[in-house]
């Protein structure tokens, strides 16, 4: 920053748009020089442009600024409350904060927004996580360290904002992502191979029935907006998240700052890379859904939230998490050879069978000796996740995590050792006939369910 | 020729040893890096060697692995028909370990073939023919000369070991690029070169020169196919390289199997193999390999192959995930073998292609080319130059015909460097330009087509 107004004064060249005022920066979208009146005008205008040439706003609508008090948002704040003014879209502005429960972090950023609140006479909402999902980051760093935290803090957070926009009535959600950003989760995507998100990252509003974001500055770099509140001397808050050292986002960061020294341009370029994909069509993407338990937005059952508070609340904090290779205690119990009749076998077959086309769901299981609740996880072709925990049986609760490659065999022995009376199964009343239909479809499981029975025969 | 472009040094040439002389048994007594007591998954008699990388590393004894990448090479040969009978297969050999392993394995096809041909009763398959070309780049990098012609001395010898059959060796320096009559081809490229300020665009200039070169002597020689040995490592840090230099649009084009945007197809054989199992081949059957010191890499190359190499370390199938997803990325049409109308060649032959040629139905077409890096162009960055006014120099209308991305790294700046810049391109971009200014012309002939009436029509 201080280095090109001095680099400005040194050169003394005027600025190229007005030819009156001396340059104070070199914009690194452009590599003109200009003076800081102008610079206003062009990032004012650019971001004017974006607006008015998406069609984002409708008068009268309720809109909800991410803030978190960084200079992307209080930029945001500022420049959204201006423009409202200037050119009368006729918005209500509210600002609307998370609170992640972060100390050391998150409350001092929180008084900055405050402070904003009342410069800009915004109305300011706060959400906690405390409040939605009864864990603050701290706890949960507690629980499970500092790998993969941000993992949580992400998903949460995303939910969080549109549950505070909820609250706030607001009609769309407007968030200061700027071109790092964008340009960060183009290369994780393509990193980690997700064609779906790849294919929707770079464009400037998500979302469909309840509000979209609007990816601030997309046409900017970092530097422009960091400019922009070093000059307004606008209030904002600039530490880096306590426990983000060890996120894996920061490999890809680390990257592009790297290219960003090697050549500016590098970071529109991925940006217009990223909107030049054309993706094939035969590629299977995922189908949009709602959460079954929350009512969220999510490609599976349950949306990640869930899954991962689900996780958290039963005390296995890696649910949902990378995939688990680990197979706890599952080539034990594939060996222990506990299987009464056949029978049960095929019921259990059955309903594991059918489980597996309904990735993430719940089921109760009653029986004489008490009730099961058995809950499948993962993606249909990746990990497979079960846990079981019998309620009031006064069992002792099971969780088990296995492979794709055992977690039939796994469960089958599980609950052949939980449940007795196999005749009392309530859910699968009518599981003899539906297996043997299923069974001709798949001779998969027909190997197995033979396999089974030569393990009980032997 | 794959990886001895300054680009790829971090991940190719990791697990490089010095290398033994030309040794072609292929026995599994290296046990310098074998674990005692692991059995080879797959052939359960010898012990398992490590090294080579992957979830499948220290699985497989040293012959199981080197059947398994020689059947992923012959893999992507035989179901995109990169080679057949009739062919002649000229392959690029840069020295370095991945082209090395190609030219043996193209190698050891050939020679498999022509036991069958002389086996054969009615020998009606004939052999492909294979050439190899060496591609001196002294001129524009700072080779010490002594490492030239050290280099000059293995790759005859390499070749002239790959017998029989024989190949035939093209020696050439990258200057004869100008060929025709001229005396300043050094001169005139060494000029190029240093005008390109940008050090990646230097880098990717020098790329596509070498390209142009192998077409040229491929196209004067008359071979039919180009092997070029980049391996899934090296594909993996283009499409990276490629997404940050903005070229989205035509990253797909480089990525396949096959890529006949030029007179002579260019077929990548080994896009399924990491670089660390090739260096790992290398070593185990002394394949002798040769790197160039070619000074200091400060590009974006550079900074992408390295960042790539580190995630490989983190996750060792990140490559492969990466090249997958650019994967799904739709192709042009020309990332196919192109179609054989010709009535000599064997029906059997004919049939094959078509057969795996059919796949492969979902493409872009793209009519225009960028000049000098041949990339396709967007309809966006097409400019319609049969509007421009007749003023214009030629060296203004190369400038408009190029890529944004070629326009940004690699073109000089002001108009009076870019006329330099222009006199010394090598004739073959300046006839890509023209036919490119001409194509342009067609494009919007054909978009119209249905409107014009043309001369000799009578009928009513």
């Amino acid at each position: 920053m201080n280095e090109r107004m001095e680099e400005g004064k040194r050169v003394g060249r005027l600025c190229c748009l007005c030819n009156q005022r001396r340059a104070s920066l070199k914009r690194p979208k452009t590599l003109q020089n200009i003076c800081r009146e102008c610079f206003y005008t062009v990032f004012e205008d650019e971001i004017h442009q974006v607006i008015i040439n998406n069609k984002l706003f409708t008068p009268g609508e309720r809109i909800a600024i991410g803030a978190s008090g960084g200079k992307d948002s209080t930029v945001l704040a500022y420049v959204l409350s201006k423009l409202n003014r200037l050119h009368n879209y006729g918005l209500h502005l509210f600002l609307l904060s998370v609170d992640e429960g972060i100390t050391g972090y998150r409350d001092d950023s929180l008084e900055t927004v405050h402070r904003n609140q009342i410069q800009y006479g915004l109305p300011l909402q706060i959400v906690s996580y405390k409040d939605l999902y009864g864990w603050t980051m701290d706890d949960i760093v507690n629980l499970i360290g500092f790998k993969n935290n941000c993992t949580f803090c992400g998903v949460f957070r995303r939910q969080a904002l549109d549950r505070g926009a909820t609250l706030l009535k607001a009609d769309k959600l407007v968030t200061g992502h700027n071109a790092d950003d964008i340009a960060e989760t183009v290369l994780l995507n393509l990193l980690r191979g997700d064609i779906a998100r790849l294919s929707r990252c770079t464009s400037i509003t998500t979302g469909e029935d309840d509000g979209f974001v609007l990816h601030f500055s997309l046409f900017q770099s970092l530097t422009p907006s960091l400019t922009y509140a070093y000059f307004k001397k606008l209030d904002y808050f600039s530490t880096e998240c306590i426990y983000s050292p060890n996120a894996y986002r920061g490999f890809a960061r680390e990257f592009i700052k790297d290219l960003e020294r090697m050549r500016p341009k590098a970071i529109l370029d991925i940006i217009k890379s990223g909107e030049n994909f054309r993706i094939s069509n035969s590629t299977k993407m995922p189908e949009q859904g709602t959460c079954q338990r929350c009512g969220y937005i999510s490609s599976q059952k349950w949306c990640k939230a869930c899954v991962l508070l689900d996780g958290l609340n039963r005390g296995l904090p890696k649910l949902g998490i990378g995939r688990s290779r680990a197979s706890v205690g599952s080539k034990k119990t594939i060996e222990s050879k506990q299987f009464k009749d056949e029978e049960a076998c095929e019921l259990l077959l059955l309903f594991v069978a059918r489980n597996v086309s309904l990735a993430a769901s719940e089921h109760h299981i009653r029986s004489g000796s008490g009730s099961v609740s058995v809950i499948v996880y993962g993606d249909q072709d990746k990990l497979a996740l079960m846990t079981y925990h019998p309620d009031l049986a006064g069992l002792v609760t099971l969780y088990i995590l296995v492979s794709l490659r055992f977690w039939r065999a796994c469960c089958l022995s599980v609950l052949a050792r939980l449940l007795t009376k196999w005749n009392e199964i309530d859910d699968l009343i009518n599981g003899q006939e539906a297996f043997t239909r299923f069974r001709k479809k798949n001779h998969v499981l027909e190997s197995f369910s033979s396999k089974l029975s030569f393990v009980k025969n032997g | 020729m794959a990886c001895n472009g300054s680009g790829c040094d971090s991940s190719c040439y990791k697990d490089e040893e010095p290398t033994t002389p030309c040794k072609q048994s292929s026995n599994s007594q290296h046990s310098d890096s074998t674990e005692p007591n692991t059995l080879c998954i797959k052939c359960k008699v010898n012990d398992a060697v490590s090294g080579y990388g992957g979830i499948d590393d220290g699985r497989f004894c040293a012959d199981c692995f080197k059947n398994n990448l020689f059947g992923k090479f012959r893999f992507a040969v035989t179901s995109n028909a990169m080679i057949t009978p009739t062919d002649k297969v000229l392959v690029a050999f840069s020295g370095g370990p991945s082209s090395r392993l190609a030219l043996q394995f193209v190698h050891d096809m050939q020679e498999r073939a022509q036991k069958n041909f002389d086996a054969s009763r009615d020998r009606s398959l004939p052999v492909f023919g294979v050439g190899v070309v060496f591609v001196d780049e002294s001129a524009v990098l700072p080779i010490p000369s002594n490492e030239i012609e050290e280099a000059a001395e293995v790759v005859s010898e390499v070749v002239s070991c790959l017998a029989p059959p024989r190949k035939e060796l093209h020696f050439v320096p990258i200057e004869t690029l100008y060929s025709s009559g001229s005396n300043d081809g050094k001169e005139r490229l060494i000029k190029l070169v240093n005008s390109v300020s940008d050090s990646t665009g230097r880098e990717d200039m020098l790329l596509y020169l070498r390209m142009l070169m192998l077409q040229k002597v491929a196209s004067e020689f008359g071979y039919n196919r180009i092997v070029l040995g980049s391996c899934i490592s090296r594909i993996a840090c283009h499409v990276i390289s490629a997404t940050v230099k903005g070229q989205g649009y035509s990253l797909p084009a480089d990525i396949q199997y096959v890529d006949a945007r030029q007179e002579i197809p260019v077929v990548l054989p080994l896009r399924d193999c990491f670089a660390q199992e090739i260096n790992m081949f290398c070593r185990l059957d002394g394949l002798k390999t040769i790197k160039l010191s070619t000074g200091p890499c400060s590009s974006i190359n550079g900074l992408v192959s390295s960042f790539v190499a580190l995630l490989q370390e983190e996750n060792p199938s990140r490559e492969s995930t990466i090249v997958r997803t650019a994967g799904k990325l739709i192709p042009f049409q020309f990332n196919r073998i192109p179609e054989i109308i010709d009535g000599n060649v064997p029906l059997a032959t004919r049939r094959r292609q078509k057969r795996y040629n059919l796949k492969s139905n979902e493409s872009v077409s793209s009519e225009s080319f960028c000049p000098l890096c041949n990339s396709p162009l967007d309809k966006s960055e097409i400019v319609d130059t049969s509007n421009l006014d007749n003023h214009r120099s030629s060296s203004e209308l190369f400038h408009t015909t190029c890529c944004s991305s070629c326009r940004f790294q690699i073109l000089p700046r002001d108009s009076m460097s870019m006329e330099e810049f222009y006199k010394d391109l090598p004739q073959p971009m300046i006839t890509r330009a023209k036919q490119a200014n001409g194509d342009n012309l067609s494009l919007l002939r054909e978009q119209i087509q249905d409107c014009l009436l043309s001369d000799g029509e009578d009928e009513t």
